[in-house]
């Protein structure tokens, strides 16, 4: 029987990893994530879990004792947000690079300048390419899932790659929301123990980790770690799998809601997915038809399934919480479009809205407001603005 | 080392073989770095001149002066001398020339 709580999104993040009861966690407080490092450190005080704690003097140091402790043999967390992510960025390499499956929960913010504590995604998706899997999660709920299958994803032998899990700041992780739990049995049979094949603290078969890659050898490194990627995106399917069987709660690459007959589409990530489908609702009783995809997973990029997804629709809008500042669209949107496009889906017309930076509320009327733009370009209408802002002062 | 180990490390190894991020699981696979390609000085050992004080031996960053079960320095290992001279720089009795690599 399934435990109902109510937890916000760093509650459920810190007791997911209680029930994981990682080698070591090492972390440095940043908000809106600090909580989770500070729930988690109660839990070692009070002998509740066997975790190593290390309390680092920086983010960078926090990845890489995750780095150390992982290539030592064993499963090492953290949690960051916004500069604390920025700070570990070269470190963010090295644990992807090195193949070491780390586990870290992003609690998004927005990157200053100007600083801000707020929350957007500029700072997991500024970290996009660094050869971490991204999981994106609406809820706590959907927090709490990912985070425990992030480790069945990330020590595959298949995979072997960091896993990072986002969720909103403050939306989301300081929100109190209805949660199911599984029993720490349950959890820590679906978790497993980590094995890896190779690790420092073996005194059986000594290795090196991390050693000079000249052009000889550097770039077969970067190719295996590419179809580590691709490798994830079956492992991922396959895991939550499994967490369905046990949950009854389905996970794929993205959820389609009320897309089945939808003529046009928004795609947003995260706790504003929640927003659009109050939205969705809202017009489909007075007619309109109306879906939403929202991605999960966002690294691996599910291209040709995205691309599959949307190709049916006459108008979809790619809502971006975070600017790439490159005079062509968001990331989400200019990921969304590159795969539409190369996968051959010639049908729909694309717009991108950037909203919600440094935590600006996106309300329910912004949304509406937007699917009506999507009503109008398919009416059929003419695309006057491909790149737009919603919710800025003009 | 078996022949697969060996391939690992070696400049021809395809992206499917090769170790997850370069991990070395082979310890001892220095020997088979062949250092000696860098040398463009080369060291000359005298051995007339040579006393057996064995200080040429400590100061070799590689493992290109090697002892033999008596415990007397024999000569070079080529393959291995990167060409530094250190040894030459050491060598209290003027037992070690340092000449152009040809
Ligand atoms: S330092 Fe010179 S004298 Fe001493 S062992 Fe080496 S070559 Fe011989
Ligand atoms: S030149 Fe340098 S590497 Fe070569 S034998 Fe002398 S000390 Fe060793």
């Amino acid at each position: 029987m399934a435990i109902r709580e109510r937890l916000s999104g760093n509650e459920a993040v810190a007791y997911a990893m209680k029930q994981i009861n990682p080698d070591v966690v090492a972390a440095f407080p940043i908000t809106p994530s600090t909580e989770i490092p500070q729930y988690f450190s109660a839990y070692v005080a009070n002998g509740e879990v066997n975790t190593e704690f290390i309390p680092v003097e920086s983010e960078h140091s926090a990845m890489s004792a995750c780095i150390g402790a992982q290539a030592a043999g064993g499963r090492a967390m953290t949690a960051t947000s916004a500069n604390g992510l920025a700070l570990m960025w070269e470190m963010l390499y090295i644990a992807s690079g090195a193949r070491l499956p780390i586990v870290m929960a992003c609690v998004n913010r927005a990157l200053s300048g100007p600083i801000n504590i707020h929350n957007d995604h500029s700072d997991s998706m500024g970290a996009r390419d660094s050869g971490w899997i991204q999981l994106y999660s609406e809820s706590s709920q959907e927090a709490y899932d990912n985070m425990l299958m992030a480790h069945r994803i990330a020590e595959h032998p298949d995979v072997l790659l960091p896993v990072m899990v986002c969720q909103d700041g403050f939306i989301t992780s300081h929100a109190i929301e209805n949660i199911e739990l599984l029993e720490d049995e349950k959890v820590k049979e679906f978790v497993g123990e980590y094995k890896p094949a190779h690790y420092l603290l073996n005194k059986e078969n000594p290795i090196a980790i991390g050693p000079l890659d000249h052009f000889t050898h550097y770039f077969e490194h970067k190719r295996q770690q590419a179809e580590a990627m691709r490798n994830a995106k079956k492992v991922i399917l396959e895991v939550a799998d499994e967490f369905y069987k046990l949950t009854g709660r389905k996970y794929g690459y993205f959820e389609e809601y009320k897309t089945d007959d939808a003529e046009v589409c928004i795609v947003v990530l995260n706790s504003t997915a929640g927003t659009a489908k109050f939205v969705v609702d809202k017009m489909r009783e007075e007619g309109k038809k109306v879906g939403l995809v929202k991605p999960r997973v966002f690294r691996p990029f599910p291209a040709p399934e995205i691309a599959g997804a949307l190709a049916r629709f006459k108008a979809v809008a790619v809502m971006d919480k975070a600017d790439s500042f490159n005079a062509a669209g968001g990331p989400l949107f200019t990921e969304i479009t590159s795969a539409v496009l190369a996968h051959g889906a010639t049908g729909p017309k694309f717009i991108n809205y950037i909203y919600g930076l440094g935590g600006r509320d996106v309300k329910a009327d912004d949304i509406e407001f937007i699917y009506n733009k999507l009503l109008e370009i398919a009416a059929p209408g003419k695309v006057d603005s491909i790149y737009n802002y919603i919710g800025v002062r003009e | 080392m078996s022949k697969r180990e060996e391939k690992i490390y070696s400049p021809d190894v395809g992206w499917k073989d090769i170790t997850h991020g370069g991990t070395i699981t082979t310890a001892g696979n220095a020997e088979l770095f062949l250092t000696g390609d860098w040398r463009s000085m080369k060291p000359v050992w005298l051995k007339d001149k040579c006393k057996q004080c064995l200080m040429c031996y400590y100061v070799c960053p590689d493992t290109a002066i090697l002892i033999d079960e008596n415990g007397k320095r024999i000569d070079f290992n080529y393959n291995h001398c990167k060409g530094c001279g250190i040894c030459y720089k050491v060598c209290p009795f003027k037992a070690i020339d340092f000449v152009n690599e040809i």
